[in-house]
């Protein structure tokens, strides 16, 4: 069961999710190890394989670094739901194949530790914890197939 | 209905007669910036894929910047793929350590900046060469992948904000104040997904250099693009400098063009801006927070690191000493050399300041002047988030040239025009 990370926090950038000190490596597991490390220093150790991240407006901008994508499937986050993405970031999560979940209002919507299980292709975060189901819009088809691919190379090598 | 110069690069570059803000379109790509934290990656991705081809070998630029020369071993096997690969493919315009500089800074120096074009970077900051009326944006590294090996990448055209500066700027003031104002003002996702159109009379008065310090920052307040019109500054600029294609097209925004958003800048009525941590619309006018004790200034980046700017600070570095650490760093060797031969090294060496060699370095928190716990840097970069220059207990204050080197020589921050 996914558990939820909810930071209150609008503008959550790329500096945060990985520091540009860990830049000198593009390998996801090392860059995984700082994942959002100065965001929280803990999160690492308090996120386990699927958990999910919930954050306010704005989330992922700053740099074009897709290291930060890279941190977050390295680090096994389940999914990020933020009230909305910087362009950037939210253009390489496709790429990657990491579902961005856009959802106004969440970090109000899901509390700290609430158990979900999500349901990319309806549109649906059911919240066990709150005993509620909230709806959000799903990404739409063409950005579906990229994600299902396993990212945009792949998918553009499975096309030819 | 009319177009908007970004709608029209669009046009051009998916093959249609026109476009409106929304429309998906498979834009051909005319120039590709690559550095070497986001194109080792996309190199390996390359391969990984099998698809290991460059579309144009006379159409992407490379250059090592960021840890750039490389600061640890990490680093130097980044800049090690990046330079077998760059000159495995052949790639025309290769810029290795000696030639090296901040890639916004060096890409329109050494004329690989067209009006009209589509160009895309690995680097957010991309966004710097809509000075020159193309449009331009950062992407990350699977996107850079795609463009280098087909040369084509898809967008959603922006809609447009248009920005209006009028009045002249005063002393003490300069185009880092107005972009610093505009952020403050909309938020730095308040043109999320958009293009940021500035138009007006101020934009005469500045040089090429002060107009790249504007579109530098419209990522800072979430822009897909910055970009300003073609007149006869640009063309100046451009003008004997362009390598390989020497046509280029000027589109300009129609009348009729529609715009999300309008707003205007009085630039006569701006006072030197300071964006305090950790934000940069966290603009305060230098009156109110003047006196804050600083432990570092730092004077470079693709924002204001340019001749025009080293000039600046030197004005007011001279016969003077600063009181903190203050890291000068020209943005390219080009600027170094113009520099040193004006003179400017001895002003700075005897105000005692250290000088560095071109380099992203500090700015993004790489190496040459990183901040401790509980340190305040003066900076003349683009960001001022938590942990961005080194320690996440460290902080970032975001200025103009002059008012970085007015804070340096007082050790607080202090307001240029007493200087001037």
């Amino acid at each position: 069961m996914a558990k939820a990370h909810v930071y209150k926090r609008d503008h959550v950038n790329t500096d945060e999710i990985i520091p540009a000190r860990y830049l000198n490596t593009d390998d996801a597991a090392e860059l995984a190890k700082h994942c959002m490390e100065d965001l929280d220093t803990d999160f690492v150790k308090k996120c386990k394989p699927g958990d999910v991240i919930v954050c306010g407006d704005d989330f992922g901008c700053g740099s074009s670094r897709e290291h930060a994508v890279w941190s977050i499937q390295g680090a096994k986050v389940g999914a990020v739901i933020a009230h909305s993405f910087a362009r950037i970031f939210y253009r390489n999560c496709i790429d990657c194949g990491f579902y961005p979940i856009e959802l106004p209002g969440a970090v109000n919507k899901i509390n700290d530790g609430d158990e979900l299980e999500i349901d990319y292709e309806k549109g649906v975060i059911n919240d066990k914890t709150q005993n509620k189901s909230i709806q959000f819009n799903p990404l739409p088809d063409f950005a579906l197939a990229i994600i299902k691919d396993g990212g945009l190379l792949e998918h553009i090598k499975r096309k030819k | 209905m009319g177009m908007t110069i970004t709608e029209k690069i669009f046009a051009r570059a998916g093959g249609k007669s026109s476009v409106r803000p929304g429309d998906l379109v498979n834009a051909k790509i005319d120039m590709i910036m690559c550095h070497d934290v986001t194109t080792p990656p996309a190199i390996s991705m390359l391969k990984e894929h099998d698809i290991d081809r460059v579309f144009d070998t006379e159409k992407i630029v490379v250059t090592p910047d960021h840890f750039q020369p490389p600061k640890d071993i990490k680093s130097a096997e980044l800049h090690k793929r990046l330079d077998t690969w760059a000159k495995a493919k052949g790639i025309k315009y290769y810029y290795p350590l000696g030639k090296a500089g901040v890639c916004h800074a060096l890409l329109p120096e050494q004329g690989h900046i067209r009006p009209g074009e589509v160009i895309v970077g690995g680097d957010s900051h991309t966004c710097t060469y809509g000075a020159f009326a193309a449009f331009s944006t950062g992407i990350g590294s699977t996107d850079l992948a795609a463009s280098i090996a087909t040369g084509q990448l898809w967008f959603k055209v922006p809609a447009s904000m248009k920005f209006t500066l009028t009045g002249k700027l005063r002393t003490g003031v300069y185009s880092k104040d107005i972009i610093l104002e505009v952020i403050r003002r909309i938020g730095t996702d308040g043109a999320l997904y958009r293009a940021m159109e500035f138009v007006g009379p101020t934009i005469k008065s500045l040089s090429m250099e002060a107009r790249m310090t504007i579109t530098n920052m419209a990522i800072e307040a979430g822009g897909k693009n910055g970009i300003i019109g073609f007149d006869e500054i640009t063309k100046e600029y451009l003008d004997g400098r362009l390598k390989g294609e020497q046509d280029y097209t000027v589109y300009e925004s129609d009348a009729d063009a529609s715009y999300i958003h309008t707003d205007t800048v009085d630039c006569s009525t701006l006072e030197p801006l300071v964006a305090f941590p950790h934000l940069p619309s966290n603009g305060k006018v230098i009156g109110e927070c003047a006196g804050l004790a600083m432990d570092q200034c730092y004077i470079g980046s693709c924002t204001n690191g340019r001749i025009e700017d080293l000039r600046v600070v030197a004005g007011i570095l001279k016969g003077r000493k600063v009181n903190i650490r203050t890291i000068v760093v020209p943005a390219t060797p080009e600027i170094w050399k113009q520099a040193m031969n004006e003179g400017l090294f001895d002003i700075f060496y005897d105000a005692g300041c250290v000088i560095s060699a071109p380099t992203c370095g500090a700015c993004l928190g790489g190496f040459m002047g990183i901040l401790a716990a509980g340190e305040k840097c003066i900076s003349t970069t683009n960001r001022n988030f938590v942990g961005r220059m080194g320690s996440p207990k460290s902080e970032v204050y975001l200025a103009n040239p002059a008012t970085a080197a007015a804070s340096a020589v007082e050790g607080k921050l202090a307001d240029p025009r007493n200087y001037l």
